[in-house]
């Protein structure tokens, strides 16, 4: 038969043992490693988009949380005279979407608040409207990705982050929080913190954190089943070790030995959020922004998308007795769409 | 202006919020570029081109390595496609690169079919990326591209137009792939010709509408370079491996009783043009494009022909599975009456056979019984035979009897005589 491909070569396999050398040895320079800065080029060009939905009781600091890792009125808080704010009776969501650029590189962030979580009497069941929201997010994804003309890029609104207030009682996670993180955390990435730590002291914190930690800790970001390789593995111990992170959010700043500094000003000192002594919000805001951003966004669309996608899938399929392989012409797909 | 590109895509109610300091996301592209490092890059090309035109030479001498591969001859019976993997490593980018080589191409006498393997060839590593993604449980990240991003179509230093092979080929693979021409074996045209060589190729290209890659000048950083590269299609290029002193320096050239070709000489031939547009400006370009125009519509086409297609945008999600269930139970029907189709037949058959059978069982009988009368008569005739034989030998028994009392009479008559007769005598 005319156009039979011959296997690759079997090269690559035994010269992969050399990294030194791996495959073929170049005489000299090809410049393959200008395809890093075409890439660099290319997504400043199109920008990124990024979105993280706080959870957590009123009066937790989210929206402070979120305007301080932003450096900017992300959320805006209206606090007129006369404003009361009102807890709504039931969890609402709110997604407000921002563009905020820094040396060139563009972003454009969705915070999605959830005023309501956790403040009524009855609790139960307060997360399904957030399960529900995130489960729309990738029904939107879907439904375009699944489209026969389908969009250069796609709008991605996928959640990638969840960022869970737990509050500094000291004690013991609540079951409220248990229940959320244990069911939000196998469709989001999913990252506990301990809100207004400030009213913590020190060893008050480490005992807190050592209680808390053992509970439903494989399955908070960053997930040990994810690492990579042995680099991203030491990383992400480190990391591991450290959560859930004590926080503390403001948006003010104050004059520190002759510095304007982000902090928190009270009788007994002013409590520095960018200094890593009196917290733990530049670990944070490293994580979620300078080195762990586009694996969160990667491990969104890799792992939870695709999950959600096969499960979707899978039930709507649910009325397939056999393998129909004419239509494709592969035996392992049980169904294409 | 690239803020106006963030804007268009949000829509309304989206604003730009100042930063009051330095929040650290300026590090988004290196962190991608870490990540595509260590997941490495694959690239793959496709050289279209009559045999002994230097596809592998030029392969080597733009990778800077040599290829492994034997030269083909140029008995093939028709057109086929060689693919060769390999891994290439340049400080830390590992890329995996793929080189597909025509064999036998424009060597029959009948070339009308010769595009055809290569069209194959390229729909078939399509078919393997859509056959991925469509898959329930797939792994997308980790798959292997093996699509073709770019076609280097090596053109024949006739220096007069483009042979008719080369216009239909290109023109069937214009809409599948990224084609980059090249005049191959350049240095057998002089300078003057090349120009007007140049010339009548690219008017002979458009004229037939065949769409070649133009290097993408809407970045203001490659505008510049890549516009006065589209002026300068196609390139003529001269490959060689092997490398002569020149100077002082080892340069790669070819050497003949006249001078000497340089390759990296700019005056002498476009392969470091060639070379820098293809890997060092555009090669992410040329995936995209890949990806983004030339999947995109291959995919297109082949879900509309499977019958798939989008309705309104209201209707319900999975339209896709709709029609896809329609289409199942159309199968299915199509297949039960096949089967009853089939029962049928072997129903009759069956009856048939069964006919077949029972006369020849009829047929059995009747002999058996004919068989069974004649050997009843037989049997028959032989017991009236036998009784005859009785008879006869009883009837032989008395006569031998009564003769044995005759004797024996006669014998005591004849004694009681003599007896007699001595008595007699004595007195």
């Amino acid at each position: 038969m005319e156009g039979e491909l011959v296997q690759p070569a079997p090269e690559e396999t035994p010269r992969d043992a050399n990294p030194a050398n791996v495959g073929l040895e170049l005489f000299g320079y090809v410049g393959i490693e200008a395809v890093l800065d075409q890439m660099r080029i290319k997504t400043m060009k199109t920008g990124f988009e990024f979105n993280l939905m706080v959870v957590g009781q009123s009066g937790l600091g989210k929206s402070t949380m979120v305007n301080t890792l932003f450096k900017s009125k992300v959320s805006r808080k209206p606090t007129g005279p006369g404003y009361e704010e009102r807890i709504p009776k039931t969890v609402q969501l709110q997604s407000i979407t921002h563009v905020i650029e820094e040396k060139g590189v563009k972003m454009k962030l969705t915070v999605t608040d959830t005023p309501g979580f956790g403040d009524q009497i009855n609790n139960e069941n307060c997360w399904d409207p957030i399960i529900k929201y995130i489960n729309e997010q990738y029904e939107k994804y879907l439904r375009e990705e699944i489209l026969i003309s389908r969009k250069r890029k796609i709008p991605d609104t996928r959640v990638h982050s969840c960022v869970y207030f737990v509050p500094p009682t000291g004690h013991w996670l609540r079951p409220l929080d248990l229940e959320f993180m244990r069911r939000l955390s196998k469709i989001v990435n999913m990252v506990p913190v301990i809100a207004k730590a400030d009213t913590l002291t020190l060893e008050e914190r480490a005992e807190f954190k050592k209680r808390v930690r053992g509970l439903g800790r494989e399955s908070v970001y960053p997930q040990e089943d994810f690492d990579d390789n042995s680099d991203d593995r030491i990383l992400n111990n480190k990391i591991r070790d450290k959560i859930p992170f004590a926080v503390v959010g403001a948006d003010k700043e104050h004059q520190v030995n002759g510095k304007r500094i982000l902090g928190r000003k009270t009788k007994w000192g002013i409590i520095e959020v960018e200094n890593p002594a009196h917290c733990e919000f530049p670990l944070l805001r490293d994580l979620l922004i300078r080195s762990h951003l586009q694996d969160l966004k990667d491990i969104t669309h890799n792992v939870h998308y695709e999950s959600y996608r096969m499960q979707r899938l899978n039930e709507s399929n649910r009325l397939a007795l056999s393998p129909i392989n004419g239509l494709l012409g592969k035996d392992e797909v049980e169904s294409d769409l | 202006m690239a803020a106006a590109e963030i804007a268009r895509q949000v829509g309304e109610g989206c604003r730009t919020v100042p930063l009051s300091g330095h929040v650290g996301f300026d590090s988004l592209p290196d962190q991608l570029v870490n990540k595509s490092v260590n997941h490495g890059f694959c690239f793959n090309i496709l050289c279209v081109g009559e045999t002994g035109l230097g596809k592998s030479t030029l392969m080597d001498t733009l990778f800077n390595t040599k290829f492994e591969g034997e030269t083909a001859s140029h008995s093939q019976p028709g057109v086929q496609l060689k693919s060769s993997t390999y891994d290439l490593q340049e400080s830390n980018v590992g890329l995996k690169l793929t080189v597909v080589g025509t064999v036998g191409f424009g060597d029959q006498i009948n070339k009308e079919d010769s595009y055809k393997p290569i069209v194959e060839f390229i729909d078939a590593q399509f078919e393997a990326y859509l056959q991925e993604e469509l898959k329930i449980k797939r792994v997308l990240h980790n798959f292997h591209d093996s699509r073709i991003h770019a076609c280097l179509y090596f053109i024949a230093p006739t220096g007069h137009s483009l042979k008719s092979l080369d216009l239909v080929t290109m023109k069937k693979l214009d809409s599948k792939v990224n084609i980059i021409p090249i005049i191959a074996k350049s240095d057998a045209i002089s300078k003057s010709e090349l120009t007007k060589f140049k010339i009548k190729i690219t008017s002979e290209l458009v004229s037939n509408g065949v769409q070649i890659y133009q290097f993408p000048t809407d970045d203001e950083s490659v505008a510049e370079i890549n516009g006065t590269m589209n002026a300068h299609l196609p390139f003529a290029v001269i490959g060689s491996t092997e490398e002569l002193k020149i100077g002082n320096k080892m340069m790669k050239a070819r050497q003949y009783p006249w001078g000497t070709v340089q390759v990296e000489n700019e005056a002498h031939c476009d392969f470091v043009k060639l070379r820098e547009m293809l890997i060092r400006v555009n090669m992410e370009d040329l995936r995209e494009q890949t990806h983004t125009r030339h999947y995109e519509l291959y995919r297109r086409c082949k879900l509309e022909e499977m019958g798939f297609k989008d309705t309104d945008p209201d209707s319900k999600p999975f339209s896709l599975q709709e029609t896809y269930e329609a289409k199942r139970n159309e199968f299915l029907g199509e297949l039960q009456k096949k089967e009853e189709e089939m029962r049928q037949m072997f129903v009759q058959r069956v009856k048939e056979k069964e006919a077949e059978l029972k006369e020849a069982e009829k047929e059995l009988h009747e002999k058996f019984d004919r068989l069974k009368k004649l050997h009843q008569d037989e049997k028959k005739k032989l017991e009236d035979k036998k009784k005859s034989l009785d008879d006869e030998v009883n009837a032989f028994k008395q006569r031998k009897t009564a003769a044995e009392l005759l004797q024996s009479q006669a014998q005591q008559a004849g004694g009681s005589q003599t007896l007699k007769r001595e008595k007699e005598r004595k007195n």
